[in-house]
């Protein structure tokens, strides 16, 4: 059998390091035969315990014949290249139990964005030149949405709840049942919506304006606008039909005859006349929901295409939300790369996201009636809009619009738990817990 | 480097370089693309096996492991990994291992709640695209503390249910007890902590057991714990750094978000390890009504799901709350490299003859099982031709031209659906009605624009199609 005469066992200053917590190191199952053993320690840089050095020089010199891997096995460090030994011998993993801890730390990864995202003021007070009780600054952020540990969340996510102007809208049976009274009364719709179920804005879908539907007037809906505007005392966003050309007829009798109110109109698309739409915006100092189809390119098109005209403060983006379960997945994702891109620089995608989290009531799953295992759907559905809107609001969305009050009570008290941002300082042991007093 | 940023290139250069094509690729240029992309294992390579290539094979395998270690618990058909992603993000490449969901049993629950959550762990099943939503592990705590206790739990349990278990207790003679039973298993042992981690470890190596470390509310403690069990020999290791109830919503996502960076950046030995999350935190707070915990408890699985946990653990075993959660964890970890697709083809649905309607859509899977579905349980006799439209919806098909006229015309002639049917007249989805014109004249077959929403086929069928029209 021919033998090497001599081996070089490289050792890293970080195994030194941990080895020299170890008071013992036993080597299990290793059979080494070497006629010399020489330890060259000198690159290790932080001196090793002497003792230590004593101890292993000890235990090779115990141990007879020779096989790879010893530093792989200590303690696993990756596998440093040793230098050709033959034969190979089964190679049996070597065990050095540590009897301590081993001390180590955690790093709290430094925030290293470059891009911030503007801020969009929504409403208007008295002194602000409106008739609000208050207004909000939504985006702002300059780390990922919820990264407290880099800084934390600036300005509180804003819910919305959906009203429409057609009592006939279809609704589901569990949405439905909440808003029963008022569907005739859309001022009416809003004050509940305020008053019982903590809406922070009203966003007011003009559905009869579409040619499909009574296509009533422009002038009709500046006074459907005025009732609400009334009704409530938070800021408002205005809904269209989606019908490009009326759409635009009717923001502009509103932005024409209300005033100061910094209105949120939703929406202007790629195919609207967008620069009639953007100076409409700007010209009335309201803000806008740039609305595009899933799609980091369009929604980049369409921010591009206004910048022309608006100032990017009065601009709110929407990338479309998908609900839970059909193409929640895509909207994540286009979102969060929205996002990501925006503080990583880029200059075209930093607005705050709008989200319509009412889309979540398009999944069947939502409403359906289905087996008794999945009862009742009373709970169903809301819980399906909760998690559609919450993992949005982990890509960092800034504006929901939502419908069920059980959704909405759920997702604000979620937004006010990341708000305050407490620690607990004993954890609980789940482990022995007894549920429901069992 | 994280192994996400890895070219072929590089991975090239490593092997063999014959273009022998036992891997069945046309060379192994192709055969590293594949690597880059996690479609093929370094073992569909025969020549890179021999020892010759011993060392290229150890250096593919280490660019090439995934920064979270894949940690195998359970055996069998039954086995989940946890762990083995890649990236943080899941558009910067894809998420692989849906998080394992695990229900939670007590060796003190009467013998009715065991048995029925154990039944609801082993039945729950939903059908959704073409796949089957399911529960995957047993957790079983000592709330006694009793080892007999426990002993019993695990082994009732074990007759109940072949999914794999976690094993819970803090004490490492209760886990020992339970071991006893099970570690032909492979069960997870929960857990080794700051003050027993000497103890469990020996129970890990004795068993061959992969383990918890778990040190709620310290990081640096879990790393700690990681790196001494690895130093003890332990190679499979999940993390536990503690979840809390929903009012610490803000420390939950720092916790999870921090540790997965880190082990993502590889900066940080000893944190590259699958994360458990134990939504079931949410019933250790007190509420009026236990179906605010379970909601809540739902809130906290979603909010980890979608924040990189791989392995959770609930109490609520209601429906409505367990299907969006296993909903959501099928959504992301979908590829978003391509969509979820089916094959293209002609479906045959019930027993059609040859006066039955031939109907369109297409390969998005979402499209073609509601559509399948839809006309499967109106009980419609029919053709279903999906056509190819590279996994794309309707809409999104004819807006972005996956699906056109003479593709469609094709997937006509393709599928000999000719020769199963008298008439020449295609049902085209409502969507795609301005398709409708360029159809009849690409493919000679009369074409009837169907409802907007397939729940309508059978009215329509019933009503007003005619396959023979003037
Ligand atoms: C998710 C989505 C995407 C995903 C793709 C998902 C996928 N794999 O298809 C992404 C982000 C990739 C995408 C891309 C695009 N999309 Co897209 N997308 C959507 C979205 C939000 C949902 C689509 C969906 O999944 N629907 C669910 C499935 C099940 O519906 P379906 O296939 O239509 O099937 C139903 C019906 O058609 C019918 N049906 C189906 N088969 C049959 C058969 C018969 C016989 C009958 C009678 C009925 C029937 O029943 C089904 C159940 O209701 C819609 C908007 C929306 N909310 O609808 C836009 C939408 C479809 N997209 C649109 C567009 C324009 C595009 C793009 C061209 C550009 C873009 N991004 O904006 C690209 C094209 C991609 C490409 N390269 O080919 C437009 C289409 C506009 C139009 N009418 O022309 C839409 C409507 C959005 C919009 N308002 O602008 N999209
Ligand atoms: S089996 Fe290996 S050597 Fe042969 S072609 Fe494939 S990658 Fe190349």
């Amino acid at each position: 059998m021919a033998k090497e005469k001599k081996i070089n066992l490289p050792i890293s200053a970080d195994l030194l390091e941990k080895l020299a917590k170890f008071q013992e190191i036993e080597l299990q199952d290793v059979d080494i035969e070497l006629e010399e053993i020489e330890f060259d320690v000198s690159g290790s840089g932080g001196g090793m315990n002497p003792y230590l050095t004593q101890r292993l020089a000890h235990e090779f010199a115990l141990i007879s014949s020779s096989t790879g891997r010893i530093t792989q096995a200590l303690g696993g460090m990756p596998m440093i290249p040793v230098q050709p030994m033959m034969p190979v011998m089964p190679i049996a993993p070597v065990h050095v139990k540590p009897t301590e801890l081993i001390q180590a730390k955690t790093t709290i990864p430094e925030a290293n964005y470059v891009g911030e995202i503007v801020e969009v003021r929504l409403g208007a007070t008295k002194s602000e030149g409106g008739t609000r009780s208050k207004s909000y600054v939504i985006g702002g952020e300059t780390v990922p949405a919820y990264y407290q540990f880099q800084a934390p969340p600036k300005n509180r996510p804003i819910i919305a709840l959906d009203v429409f102007d057609w009592p006939k809208i279809s609704l589901s049976k569990a949405v439905k049942m909440h808003f029963r009274e008022v569907l005739g009364d859309t001022g009416e719709w809003a004050r509940l919506c305020v008053d019982k179920f903590g809406a922070e804005m009203i966003n007011l879908h003009l559905v009869t304006i579409d040619p499909l539907i009574e296509d009533s007037s422009p002038k009709a809906a500046v006074k459907t606008v005025e009732n609400v505007l009334e009704a409530v005392d938070v800021p408002i966003s205005i809904g269209g039909c989606g019908d490009p050309k009326k759409d635009l007829e009717v923001f502009t009798a509103i932005s024409e005859n209300i005033e100061g109110e910094r209105l949120l109109i939703n929406s202007v698309t790629l195919d609207m006349d967008i620069e009639k739409t953007a100076k409409l915006i700007n010209d009335y100092n309201n803000t806008v929901v740039a609305f595009t189809s899933m799609d980091v390119n369009k929604a980049r098109e369409l921010n591009r295409k206004l910048y022309d005209f608006v100032d990017k403060t009065q601009i709110v983006m929407d990338t479309t939300t998908a609900a839970l379960g059909y193409g929640l997945d895509y909207a994540f994702t286009v979102m969060e790369r929205c996002r990501l891109a925006a503080l990583k620089g880029d200059p075209e995608l930093n607005h705050p996201i709008s989200s319509g989290t009412t889309n979540a009531w398009a999944a069947r799953e939502a409403w359906m009636k289905m087996g008794p295992e999945f009862a009742p759907r009373e709970l169903r559905g809301p819980i399906w809009e909760t998690i559609t809107g919450q993992t949005l609001l982990l890509t960092g969305v800034n504006y929901f619009m939502m419908m069920h009050p059980a959704a909405v009570n759920s997702i604000k008290g979620f937004i006010d738990n990341l708000m305050n941002g407490q620690k607990p300082t004993e954890p609980t042991d789940w482990v022995t817990v007894k549920i429901g007093g069992k | 480097m994280p192994a996400k940023e890895l070219s072929p290139i590089e991975i090239y250069k490593l092997l063999p370089g014959t273009s022998c094509k036992e891997c069945d690729e046309a060379n192994c240029m192709a055969f590293a693309a594949k690597l880059v992309n996690r479609e093929a294992l370094l073992e569909e390579c025969p020549p890179l096996l021999e020892p010759q290539y011993k060392q290229s094979y150890d250096q593919l395998w280490a660019l090439l492991k995934p920064a979270v270690k894949a940690v195998e618990v359970g055996i069998g058909k039954h086995m989940v990994t946890l762990g083995g992603e890649y990236v943080l993000y899941r558009h910067e490449f894809t998420y692989f291992n849906e998080p394992a969901i695990a229900v939670d049993v007590s060796d003190e629950m009467t013998d009715e709640e065991f048995e029925t959550r154990i039944h609801v762990l082993n039945d729950f099943a939903f059908d959704y695209i073409g796949m089957q939503l399911k529960l995957d592990m047993l957790s079983i705590r000592s709330s006694s503390g009793d080892p007999a206790k426990f002993a019993d739990a695990v082994s009732k349990a074990n007759d109940l249910t072949r999914k794999p278990l976690m094993l819970c207790s803090h004490d490492p003679k209760v886990l020992e007890k339970g071991l006893e039973v099970v570690a032909d298993k492979r069960p997870l042992i929960y857990a080794a902590t700051k003050d027993n981690w000497k103890d469990v470890a020996e129970l890990a190596l004795k068993y061959s057991c992969p383990v918890v470390a778990s040190s709620p509310l310290d990081l640096d403690g879990l790393k700690s714990l990681a790196l001494t069990l690895k130093a003890y020999g332990i190679d499979d290791i999940v993390l536990d750094p503690g979840t809390q109830s929903t009012q610490h919503m803000g420390s939950n996502l720092d916790t999870f978000t921090v540790l997965r960076l880190d082990a993502i950046n590889e900066e940080e030995e000893g944190l590259g390890y699958p994360i458990l999350g134990i939504p079931m935190m949410a019933w250790t707070v007190e509420e009026e009504d236990p179906v605010l915990n379970e909601w809540n408890e739902v809130v906290l699985a979603g909010t980890l799901i979608t924040r990189f946990t791989d392995m959770l653990v609930i109490h609520g075993i209601n429906g409505w709350a367990i299907l969006p959660q296993v909903f959501l964890r099928s959504n992301l970890y979908t590829d978003p490299r391509k969509p979820v697709s089916v094959e293209a083809e002609l479906v045959t649905i019930g027993e059609p003859d040859e006066n039955s309607p031939v109907l369109l859509t297409t390969n998005f899977a979402l499209t073609y099982y509601t559509v399948a579905n839809d006309i499967e349980n109106a009980k419609v006799d029919s053709y279903l031709l999906v056509v190819d439209s590279e996994g794309m919806s309707v809409e999104s098909a004819v807006a972005g031209r996956k699906m056109t006229a003479d593709t469609v015309a094709e997937a006509i002639k393709d599928s000999k659906v000719d020769e199963k049917v008298k008439h020449r007249n295609i049902i085209i989805p409502g969507r795609s009605a301005r398709l409708s014109g360029e159809i009849q004249e690409a493919s000679g077959w009369s074409v009837s624009v169907g409802p907007l929403d397939s729940s309508g086929i059978a009215k329509y069928v019933e009503e007003k199609w005619n396959p023979y029209p003037e």
